[in-house]
């Protein structure tokens, strides 16, 4: 990997979306690496993701360790996820050996080692060329013993020994309650510690991620959210961590001939993000179709987030200002995705998009209303998710228009949605309603556009069969 | 095995184990040598033994579930036990093989 080459450490791709650019690559080539959690919050599954992608995407064999479930019990379960264990074994790829340790069935007559285990597990990996190893939870062999001491020190020659062997392990561990693991296996595996968690806040389940302990090698010391979908786990973001991505200069048009004139480039930045907020019945969605539409006039692909209106209902009414979203759809150019926010949960609407980006490969994305989403999270997680987004675009040189919705005078709400936003956003415009001598006065406003000067005047438009008419003309 | 049989020994029908080795390692040699002891001085003729090496043998280990070695297996009668160690700990192997004495 290109990126990587001032580390010097050598990286083994996770498998896992999204932890290799946390991890600057992955996790570290050869060397044994711990897990660790509370039940039910996806170390199986992790270790599991590693063992199947590694052997699909990297042709890497491994070999499956475990000491809690069945062979047939493993198959069954991932199953639904599309890891096809036994076709896998068939074709020599992946070694499944189950541990079963039977407490009632042991007595200790003596001083003892775990030969045993390492003699299978060298067999295993032999039999096969395994790169990748995972033990699912090693931890597991302390309830059948007495003597945790001999225990104790043959664990940690079983981690030399991996390290020896050369392969990358995944060791998983359940989370203690003063340490990271019950058995303090963190002790023995020193070199890449991550720790999974799952809470519920605001009845909305929560998976977090964080990289506790990298042993020379940067990575992103944050908790990351990450899912648990039909795809397995994804780790967010699917960005990078740094201010690096390029600033074209090339200009493009917000949709209006008329606005464009407002600012001193004649238009705004490609791959620069737009805000626009406004009370409600502002005409956020029409400027925002404007663009939409300008986009596909490029024969640029376009991504419609929509989270108030379905699909059918955002074309019918903008066709009644004459822009024929239908067309479009048609032809492949605009892609409308409508659902509720409150129907998942942020890191997932994330997620969908990052997926519909990688599909799509969309030029210009639209989001309206993003305020929507903002009721489903905390403040914090809000604007972490924004950055993110602001990011993944960003880097992908993607034209992006957000809306928001605001509301009369100064509420709390009002001031978290601008605040986790306005910040980031290149260009934003205000738009408003004014009662005017019995009339209805629409105005924009330019509040800001990075790197260009623009127009301070308020422009009066109105909304016709052609959609936005400025009725003021435009200064810069 | 320095103990002396106390009286006659009971046990109910013929003892199946099989002793599970790695190489000639110290602990294995130990065990080998702890059970032949206790087999002669016990269980003449009352013992079916065998013993593996699962250096020779590794897909055994796996079949066994042998994880611990030293291991001894008492396959017969039921149930089943898996004595784990060098078998020092006499008076634990003969209860965990069945084996009581007559008063």
């Amino acid at each position: 990997m290109e990126k990587n080459q001032k580390e010097s450490l050598l990286k083994t791709p996770t498998g896992i979306n999204g932890l290799d650019e946390i991890t600057n690559g992955g996790f570290p080539k050869g060397r044994p690496v711990l897990i660790c959690g509370s039940a039910g919050c996806g170390k199986t599954l992790f270790a599991a993701q590693f063992l199947v992608r590694g052997i699909t995407d990297y042709n890497e064999p491994g070999v499956f360790m475990s000491f809690e479930e069945s062979e047939s019990d493993l198959t069954q379960n991932f199953k639904s996820l599309g890891f096809d264990f036994e076709k896998l074994q068939a074709e020599k790829k992946l070694h499944i050996d189950h541990v079963r340790i039977e407490r009632s069935e042991i007595e200790e007559t003596g001083e003892y080692d775990l030969e045993g285990l390492f003699i299978r597990l060298n067999y295993a990996i032999d039999s096969i060329g395994a790169k990748r190893v995972v033990l699912d939870t090693i931890e597991s062999l302390f309830s059948g013993i007495e003597n945790t001491t001999i225990l104790r020190s043959e664990i940690r020659r079983l981690f030399g020994w991996l390290k020896e062997k050369g392969v990358t392990a995944i060791i998983t561990g359940e989370r203690g309650e003063n340490s990271l693991t019950r058995q303090g296996l963190e002790e023995y595996v020193s070199d890449c510690v991550i720790l999974l968690d799952f809470r519920v806040i605001e009845q909305i389940a929560t998976r977090r991620l964080r990289v506790v302990k990298y042993r020379g090698s940067t990575h992103g010391t944050n908790e990351y959210p990450f899912l648990i979908d039909e795809y397995g786990i994804s780790v967010l973001p699917v960005t990078s961590l740094k201010l690096d991505y390029k600033s074209p200069t090339e200009i493009i048009t917000t949709g209006l001939p008329a606005l464009d004139q407002a600012f001193s480039e004649c238009g705004i930045y490609r791959a620069s993000s737009i805000l626009i907020t406004g009370n409600a019945g502002t005409s956020k969605t029409i400027l925002a179709a404007h663009f939409a539409w300008s986009s596909c006039e490029r024969k640029e692909r376009t991504l419609y987030f929509s989270f108030e209106e379905s699909p059918d209902q955002l074309v019918r009414n903008m066709a009644t200002i004459g822009i024929d979203f239908e067309k479009v759809i048609q032809s492949k150019l605009l892609h409308i995705h409508a659902s509720r926010p409150s129907l998942q949960g942020l890191e997932m609407h994330l997620m969908t998009l990052n997926r519909l980006l990688a599909e799509i490969k969309p030029r210009t994305v639209i989001i309206d209303p993003i305020s929507s989403l903002i009721s489903i999270g905390n403040n914090s997680e809000v604007r972490a998710m924004l950055i993110r987004l602001m990011d993944t675009l960003k880097i992908n040189q993607i034209n992006a228009l957000f809306t928001s919705l605001t509301h009369e005078g100064h509420s709390e709400n009002n001031f978290s949605i601008l605040d986790a936003v306005s910040s980031l956003a290149d260009t934003w415009i205000n738009l408003k309603n004014e009662e005017r001598n019995n009339e209805r006065v629409r105005s924009l406003l330019i509040v800001k556009s990075r790197g260009m000067g623009h127009s301070n005047n308020q422009q009066h438009f109105t909304i016709t069969g052609k959609g936005i008419h400025f009725t003021s003309p435009n200064k810069k | 095995m320095k103990e002396k049989a106390k009286g006659k020994v009971i046990i109910e029908g013929k003892l199946v184990l099989k002793l599970y080795v790695s190489g000639m390692s110290s602990k294995s040699m130990k065990a080998i040598e702890n059970i032949n002891l206790l087999c002669e001085e016990h269980l003449k003729g009352r013992f079916e033994l065998e013993i593996i090496d699962i250096y020779k043998n590794p897909k055994i280990a796996s079949e066994q579930h042998i994880v611990f070695s030293p291991s001894l297996l008492k396959k017969l009668p039921l149930p089943q036990k898996m004595l784990v160690g060098t078998l020092s700990d006499t008076n634990k192997v003969l209860k965990a093989l069945g084996i009581t004495f007559e008063a």
